[in-house]
């Protein structure tokens, strides 16, 4: 704990430009970031403290999250990423005895995420949450889908269909399972359901897509259907993702995070972070001394 | 080697001993049933005819039946399963999605398990005081049939609450995830995905309330009923009523109870009769339970 304090976990400070042209991957990092440089941050972290009863498990975090890029959060189990990504769709709020202190400032409107005044249930129906296993309603893949438009009372029957099938086509589903609508979502495959849950995320139109350890309980094929998916993805919507696996950070992430014992201690370019990580515990994790 | 050889025969032996004593202890309860079915059978299937149920009680034993008892059974069933259903998913629902975990939600769980202790005496005993004396209610199939559902109740807030504990967390986050209340998601997914454990509980309990005798003695159902309730359809409008709820009534176990306490043997084998068709619905219940159970659990795997 001293040891790591002593240790100045350097947040880079929105490192949107700072990519260095002269190496080979730093090339690499600006054709891919180059819109996302220029544009607009969707959120920001500053001074994230979080508490699940007594323990503090979120210290003192800052994470400027680019809109329309994918941002990592890499880090060993227990290091709070997937805390850190249920605070924005306020998940902690189910359950007793959790606190926030600091705040996500949402852009463009600039709202506290974390605000007492702002209601859980509204961050809920502007973010899209997928889980580290899927997780499908026992219903047909088409109620699964739509779900989140039922819950926003959505009855147009053509509207449904419509959109349905967008985030069906989003998901890279929908030619898999467009002659099987209205089976039940339990027979789809492992990966198949998983992609689901993404365009049952999807379909309400999310600001924010949060993807935690999406590919975790995946086979190698279907982990890289949803890594493409992912890439598209963020076209349309900031996708912010946890995983346990740095490759899959380095593949399809804009930015990555990594996250030590509840502190934030890297955040960078994709490329910079993995090739010049600035901090010797970033290195450290990197290079597979710990973690 | 000779020694290894005697050892596993010495433990395959155990084993062995172990098999037989376990057999024995299960046929103790199967045989015990058996005995119980043949010799009620025994004295009471020749006594089973469409005459015997579809006549009321008699004084002469070859012209009585369970009519009156039959339809008392079912009317207190109808009245019973009416309210403990939704009284006790309501509890159940309250219990595992709503309430705060504090001393006074645990006070609350700890009395509902003590309910299903209590002898159903006590049940019968509370409805007279409470029911009958307190809100002035008639001995009637209303009184009985709540009774019996407070009876019951335990039973059915317990196989709820199993259900509901057996959906996954991450199908709950699923949906809460998704922006739902509390209430959308016990509408749209808990009370759906647990309805194959609520109709469980619910038959199960009323396999219970059918055989019940004690409370409704309590409360004063009648052994000798030779007329049947209103019925609950009538040719003016609104076409029916709730005055069966008003009728005095006798159920299956009170009649067998009655019969089986009269000195000559013709009245012991119509008891005997009776109790057959009491273990015959009771039967089929559980039947039913296990069946709907069976089908739940293929539909939903998680």
């Amino acid at each position: 704990m001293s040891s790591l304090a002593g240790a100045n976990p350097t947040v880079v400070p929105a490192a949107m430009s700072a990519s260095r042209p002269t190496t080979r991957a730093g090339a690499v990092a600006a054709s891919r970031t180059d819109y996302a440089s220029s544009g607009q941050l969707k959120a920001e972290v500053r001074g994230l403290n979080f508490h699940y009863g007594q323990r503090h498990a979120l210290k003192n975090v800052d994470l400027p999250i680019p809109e329309r890029t994918v941002t990592a959060l890499i880090g060993p189990s227990g290091c709070g990423k997937s805390t850190l990504l249920r605070c924005f769709n306020r998940m902690h709020d189910l359950y007793p005895g959790n606190r926030y202190e600091g705040e996500i400032i949402l852009q463009p409107s600039g709202v506290n995420i974390l605000s007492p005044s702002v209601d859980p249930m509204e961050m809920r129906l502007r973010t899209g949450m997928v889980f580290q296993k899927p997780n499908p309603f026992p219903k047909s893949v088409f109620e699964n889908v739509a779900y989140g438009l039922r819950l926003r009372y959505v009855k147009k029957r053509s509207l449904l269909d419509e959109k349905v099938e967008a985030a069906l086509r989003s998901a890279a589903l929908w030619d898999e399972v467009k002659d099987r609508l209205h089976q039940s979502a339990f027979k789809l495959s492992g990966g198949q359901q998983q992609r689901l849950c993404v365009a049952r995320a999807l379909a309400t139109d999310p600001e924010i897509l949060l993807l935690d350890e999406p590919t975790s309980a995946l086979d190698p094929i279907a982990t890289s259907r949803i890594e493409d998916m992912v890439f598209t993805l963020k076209e349309q919507v900031t996708i912010l993702m946890v995983t346990h696996n740095m490759e899959q950070a380095a593949r399809v992430a804009d930015f990555t995070a990594f996250m030590y014992l509840g502190e934030l201690v890297e955040r960078g370019t994709t490329s910079q972070f993995f090739q010049n990580p600035q901090n010797e515990l970033t290195e450290k994790y990197l290079t597979g001394s710990f973690g | 080697m000779a020694e290894v050889t005697d050892l596993i025969r010495a433990r395959k032996r155990q084993d062995q001993i172990f098999n037989i004593i376990g057999l024995v202890c299960t046929f103790v309860g199967i045989l015990a049933l058996a005995v119980l079915l043949f010799d009620l059978a025994m004295d009471g299937l020749p006594r089973i005819n469409w005459q015997f149920l579809t006549s009321a009680p008699s004084r002469f034993a070859h012209k009585a039946g369970i009519l009156s008892a039959l339809v008392g059974s079912l009317c207190v069933m109808i009245v019973t399963m009416a309210t403990a259903v939704p009284l006790g998913v309501a509890a159940a629902v309250y219990l595992e999605e709503y309430a705060p975990k504090n001393w006074f939600t645990t006070i609350i769980e700890i009395n509902i398990a003590n309910l299903a202790g209590v002898p159903s005496i006590i049940y019968g005993l509370m409805a007279l005081g409470l029911l009958v004396y307190g809100l002035g209610l008639k001995r009637s199939i209303l009184v009985g049939g709540l009774t019996l559902a407070l009876l019951v109740l335990p039973i059915v807030i317990v196989a709820t609450r199993e259900a509901l504990r057996a959906i996954p967390g991450v199908i709950r986050e699923a949906a809460y995830a998704a922006g739902a209340t509390k209430w959308q998601v016990v509408r749209y997914h808990l009370l759906p995905y647990s309805l194959g454990g609520i109709a469980t509980g619910t038959i199960i309990a009323m396999s219970r309330a059918i055989g019940e005798t004690a409370p409704l003695i309590t409360i004063g159902a009648l052994t000798y009923i030779s007329f049947l309730p209103p019925s609950p359809f009538q040719a003016k409008p609104p076409f029916v009523n709730a005055q069966w709820l008003d009728s005095q009534f006798t159920v299956l176990p009170i009649q067998m109870f009655n019969w089986i306490s009269r000195p000559t043997s013709d009245f012991h084998h119509n008891a005997a009769a009776t109790g057959l068709v009491l273990i015959v619905f009771t039967l089929a219940m559980n039947a039913v339970a296990i069946y709907v159970r069976y089908r739940v659990r293929q539909k939903l795997k998680w």
